[in-house]
């Protein structure tokens, strides 16, 4: 009995987190007659022609490409930079340490929506409009106060004495960074890499802004933009739902025993 | 074998003057120890010998070399922490490899060097292991040997027994006596623990809130403390601080709570209030009156095997000393304390300095 409640209550979690993409998943298999009609949840003649639809008649390999690209630079400026500013602003002689960290959270107070035209302008003057440099460049500045902030974190867990060990067993600083301080940091970096790559791969506003055509649309933006002659399409929207949470689905649980390690870092000491 | 040397060495973190002046020479080949109590400044000083932590004031030398501006690479010192400073995510062997890793030798010589190393301190079993399977005094053992490994010019140990369970800790002294012994490198160690400065060292200075209150053999600061916080801190159980009162600045009498002290006049200041002290060895407690004895009153029993410590008080002094464990002294119970007097030694009761 005990266990029959058990079970009922993780059933119903899951279905209450994974009830959306679920239905996307089956709404993406209905064909177009049964996609506005309710019931059926579940599609009586289930179809690809979506998917089909999808890669012959949209430009989507060429805007997961973008999303990819976009993303993963973004993610891995921003690990650099800011895996190197927690370092310094975490073990190092560093003064004025905390206005320094306060500073940098307060860089992401300001909401997007009010400085997305000041960028643009900047963008713009930069020649960088519709082009990956253009997101790479605002997703890395937007994602560091977060990354700053988790590594920060991460590397203070690390007891001092190991860092001083290393600088006294002839490291310099850089060497202790990248040999002991990096590796013992992992699951911080890594925690911080799918929560960068997770908010690149689905902002919207600036990309909506500075993307034109599909040389360097990304995801949200092309499916939002997905051509409608007089209706939305949804099978198709939801089709390509479907196909862009796959990464992010691999992604997730192949690191996920890491990120549970980050997240919970510090919980218990280990 | 390397001769170190302060010269006015001065620290402050912020405002706070945390080593003050200090001069000082550790001769090569030395097992020296600074001891204090938390908080003194002895942990600062060996960072600053390391090159980890810089000096506001002074200077370093290291045979004659001015070092204040090189790095702890340059510097070639190694250091045992008190947590160990394992590095977690290596294998035993990694860790003992990894400073000659640093000096980029040749793979074949650093096996060489781990492999012997290993076998000097009973490690060989341990090679593959990480550092989280091993025991308290492995973990120690490895630690020793990642600092041993390079044969540096200065051994640095903060507090590198402290982890270590009571009878371990016994163990690993003796170790590093031998240890010191066989490598004959200058040791610089750090405690808090004066039986472990006492039993290991060739020297040691004594801190108290950044200042050295004295700096001899263990033997020297035992028997002749400088002054009353060396007298208290040094020795276990501590030293008895009797206050004696000074009653007539023309004769020179004193009222030490009923004890028979006789102080020598304070040259220093030709008089005033003086501290006797005395260690407990030399105070025998026992239930019999005889000639000279004090009347006291037992406070607490301590049995030590072949003898008993005794606390006990004298209005407001307390005093500990010894007795034989037939005396059946109880707690409550009036007794006698038998001073030797001859023993005592004194200390002005205003700057504590030795009379």
């Amino acid at each position: 009995m005990k266990r029959a409640v058990f079970y009922l209550m993780i059933a119903s979690i899951v279905l209450w987190s994974a009830g959306p993409l679920l239905w996307q998943f089956a709404t993406s298999l209905k064909p177009d007659a049964e996609l506005t009609r309710l019931p059926p949840i579940l599609p009586l003649a289930p179809t690809f022609d979506h998917y089909r639809a999808l890669f012959t008649d949209t430009p989507l390999l060429r805007i997961i490409a973008n999303s990819a690209i976009v993303s993963s630079c973004s993610t891995a400026m921003s690990l650099v930079i800011g895996a190197l500013a927690a370092f310094g602003l975490a073990d190092l002689n560093v003064s004025a340490k905390k206005l320094v960290l306060i500073f940098v959270l307060s860089a992401s107070m300001f909401p997007p929506i009010a400085i997305v035209s000041p960028l643009y302008l900047i963008i713009r003057g930069l020649g960088l409009r519709d082009t990956w440099w253009a997101l790479i460049v605002t997703y890395t500045s937007f994602s560091l106060p977060l990354s700053v902030w988790i590594m920060t974190n991460f590397f203070r867990q690390i007891p001092e004495e190991l860092y001083l060990a290393a600088r006294v067993d002839g490291c310099s600083p850089f060497q202790a960074f990248i040999r002991i301080m990096l590796p013992l940091a992992a699951p911080g970096v890594v925690t911080t890499a799918v929560l960068v790559f997770i908010f690149s791969w689905n902002e919207f506003l600036f990309a909506l802004t500075f993307t034109a055509t599909a040389k360097s649309r990304t995801i949200p933006v092309a499916i939002a933009l997905f051509p409608g002659l007089h209706e939305v399409p949804w099978g198709d929207i939801a089709a390509a739902s479907i196909v862009v949470t796959i990464p992010l689905i691999i992604l997730v649980f192949a690191f996920q025993r890491l990120i549970i390690e980050g997240l919970t870092a510090g919980a218990v000491k280990g | 074998m390397t001769r170190i040397r302060f010269e006015h060495v001065t620290k402050a973190f912020g405002t706070t003057p945390v080593i003050k002046k200090l001069d000082l020479a550790i001769n090569a080949g030395e097992f020296f120890t600074f001891v204090g109590p938390s908080g003194c400044g002895k942990s600062t000083i060996l960072n600053m010998i390391a090159g980890l932590e810089s000096l506001t004031d002074g200077l370093i030398f290291f045979n004659e070399i001015l070092v204040n501006s090189l790095s702890p690479k340059e510097r070639d010192v190694a250091m045992v922490f008190q947590s160990y400073a394992l590095y977690p995510h290596m294998t035993v062997y990694e860790n003992i490899a990894f400073p000659l890793r640093m000096k980029k030798e040749k793979i074949g010589s650093i096996d060489g060097d781990v492999k012997r190393v290993a076998g000097l301190l009973g490690l060989d079993d341990f090679l593959g292991k990480k550092p989280k399977e091993l025991s308290g005094g492995q973990r120690q053992r490895v630690a020793l040997g990642r600092a041993m490994i390079r044969k540096p010019k200065v051994f640095l140990m903060d507090e590198p027994l402290s982890n270590l369970d009571a009878r371990l800790r016994i163990e690993m002294r003796s170790e590093l006596k031998k240890l010191h012994r066989e490598l004959g490198i200058t040791t610089i160690y750090v405690t808090h623990d004066q039986a472990e400065a006492m039993s290991l060292s060739d020297r040691i200075a004594v801190l108290n809130e950044g200042t050295i209150q004295q700096c001899d053999t263990p033997r020297e600061v035992y028997r002749n403390p400088a002054n009353a916080f060396v007298a208290g801190f040094i020795g276990s159980p501590a030293m008895n601080l009797i206050p004696c009162h000074e009653l007539s600045s023309q004769t020179h009498e004193y009222d030490c709570f009923g004890f028979l002290f006789h102080p020598p006049v304070n040259l220093s200041t030709g008089g005033g209030d003086v501290i006797a002290g005395i260690r407990p060895e030399d105070v025998i407690v026992s239930s019999k009156k005889s000639y000279a004895s004090v009347e006291v009153k037992v406070t607490l029993i301590e049995p030590a095997g072949s003898y008993n410590w005794v606390d006990a008080e004298r209005g407001k002094v307390l005093l500990k000393g010894l007795a034989r464990p037939e005396e059946d002294l109880e707690p409550g119970q009036v007794a006698y304390a038998n001073l030797s007097s001859d023993k005592s030694i004194f200390f002005d009761a205003v700057s504590g300095r030795r009379i």
